[in-house]
């Protein structure tokens, strides 16, 4: 890795075969900012962007060339879209995941502390994976983190609200999966025949609302 | 159209996939031996873009309800129409009623049959391929489907016969540094691309798992999951590398040490269980 001065979110680039570069951006901020730059302005041949907790991969559809990693290191913080221009999607869940009175336990909060928090969280997805649709929601407040189950369960619902880590999270449909689940809801996370298929990209805000 | 006899292990429609969906967390998929596929749309005159059968060991039977013109390509599945030995990498007229029959190949893995016109089905965020990770695109064939032809062919086909590679025994595949390389000790390079590897159970059109010599970790703390690529050979805890291939996860949580090169990851798509391979820088 050839490292950078830090005047930009770029610690550095990586090579990755003959169709991708792999730009470190240390942390969530520098990869919405890396994201976000390259959204805005794309690598000539740039196919695919995937935003990670400390990366972001660029697909290309030809072989990097040196000039690439020079763009990329001199990659500067966009001046970003005002506040109230981001999309703010607002999920309405059941809190009655068959984990909530254990976060409660394990984060020493009752469960109407737990929804309290949840809910008055200001959420961003930081980034996808997983599965189609998935995002990783940063924001919580830093006493709701919680580890993964030891043993993943063999099937979480669709819709189902999760926590892990510092993130949370809503299974766009039944799978695998060893988050702590607190609740559910009724919104289609992921679409294909929907525009835009994916109701959670990188960037969009999440509120979470009790369902009454 | 084309009805579905016989499906063998797994047949799946495929086409060039679908690329620029990664954010979402969508993967491209698409055919997993892609030199292959195309090849099998130019010898019947179609668009790059057009969706094609990918026949995983053979055990596809496909029967033209009307005239249609055929070309079968990748792993040299015995072919015969109506019982009768027919040629691979060729166009193939079959008439209505005919039974296209595909073997068990003696080498190689995935075969493709395009129809002139292409197949049709309903297209996913722009792709008809089956994406087997997600469940995007098309179900995998099953006897009784019926393929519809679509309206994808551009050129008159013109190529008679087409030259190509088979699929090699113990193929020798070219790889490039990985972004991880530096979490392995330099003997692990050495050892990848020096060694046999033998590709195991469990193989898929997501990845290769392999068997090897042992790569040694130089840092073993945990690694944030970050993109993946057609051809990154990630080293999971247990050392046995997976060499991923058209259906990978968008995202991985452990070191990708090598990347194999674009133009070898049509060999690797051709690879069985059992198959031996070596990697070189």
């Amino acid at each position: 890795m050839v490292p950078v001065e830090r005047d930009g979110p770029v610690l550095g680039v990586r090579p990755y075969g003959d169709r991708a570069l792999l730009v470190e951006a240390g942390d969530l901020a520098g990869v919405a900012a890396v994201r976000e730059a390259l959204e805005a302005a794309p690598l000539p041949g740039q196919v695919d962007l995937v935003a990670a907790a400390r990366t972001v991969l660029v697909v290309l559809d030809r072989p990097p060339a040196d000039t690439d990693g020079e763009v990329l290191r001199r990659l500067t913080h966009h001046p970003g879209r005002p506040e109230e221009a981001a999309t703010v999607v607002e999920l309405e869940v059941v809190f009655d995941g068959p984990d909530l009175t254990e976060v409660g336990e394990l984060t020493g909060h009752s469960v109407s502390e737990v929804i309290a928090a949840v809910t008055s969280a200001e959420l961003t997805v930081a980034f996808t994976g997983f599965a189609p649709g998935f995002g990783y929601l940063t924001g919580l407040p830093g006493d709701l983190r919680v580890t993964r189950r030891s043993t993943p369960r063999t099937r979480v619902p669709a819709g189902a609200v999760g926590l892990a880590g510092s993130f949370a999270g809503v299974y766009p449909r039944a799978s695998p999966g060893g988050w702590q689940l607190i609740g559910r809801t009724d919104a289609v996370l992921f679409d294909a025949d929907r525009r835009p298929p994916a109701l959670l990209t990188p960037g969009t805000r999440v509120r979470f609302r009790e369902r009454p | 159209m084309l009805t579905v006899l016989a499906a063998g292990p797994l047949a799946t429609i495929q086409d060039r996939g679908r690329p620029g969906w990664a954010s979402i967390g969508v993967t491209r998929s698409g055919a997993a031996d892609r030199p292959s596929a195309d090849l099998a749309n130019r010898l019947v005159g179609n668009d790059a873009d057009a969706a094609l059968v990918e026949a995983t060991a053979g055990g596809l039977r496909l029967r033209a309800e009307r005239t249609v013109l055929v070309a079968v390509t990748g792993a040299p599945a015995p072919l015969d129409v109506d019982g009768r030995p027919a040629p691979l990498d060729a166009p193939l007229t079959l008439r209505a009623g005919a039974v296209l029959t595909l073997g068990m190949p003696p080498v190689g893995l995935r075969s493709y049959v395009a129809v002139r016109g292409g197949v049709d089905a309903a297209p996913v965020l722009g792709s008809r391929s089956t994406d087997t990770l997600s469940g995007l695109g098309p179900a995998a064939l099953a006897p009784g489907d019926r393929l519809q032809v679509g309206g994808f062919a551009c050129d008159e086909p013109v190529v008679d016969v087409a030259p190509v590679r088979r699929p090699l025994v113990a193929p020798v595949l070219r790889i490039l540094p990985g972004p991880r390389r530096d979490w392995f000790d330099p003997a692990a390079w050495t050892a990848l691309t020096s060694g046999d590897w033998l590709v195991t159970a469990d193989s898929d059109r997501v990845g290769l798992r392999l068997s090897g010599p042992e790569l040694v970790r130089q840092r073993d703390d945990e690694l944030p999951s970050e993109g993946l690529v057609p051809g990154a050979l990630q080293v999971p805890p247990d050392g046995a590398p997976v060499l991923f291939l058209a259906d990978h996860p968008v995202t991985g949580g452990y070191p990708v040490l090598a990347v194999v090169a674009t133009a070898d990851l049509g060999a690797a798509a051709q690879l069985r269980p059992g198959d031996r391979l070596r990697l070189r820088a």
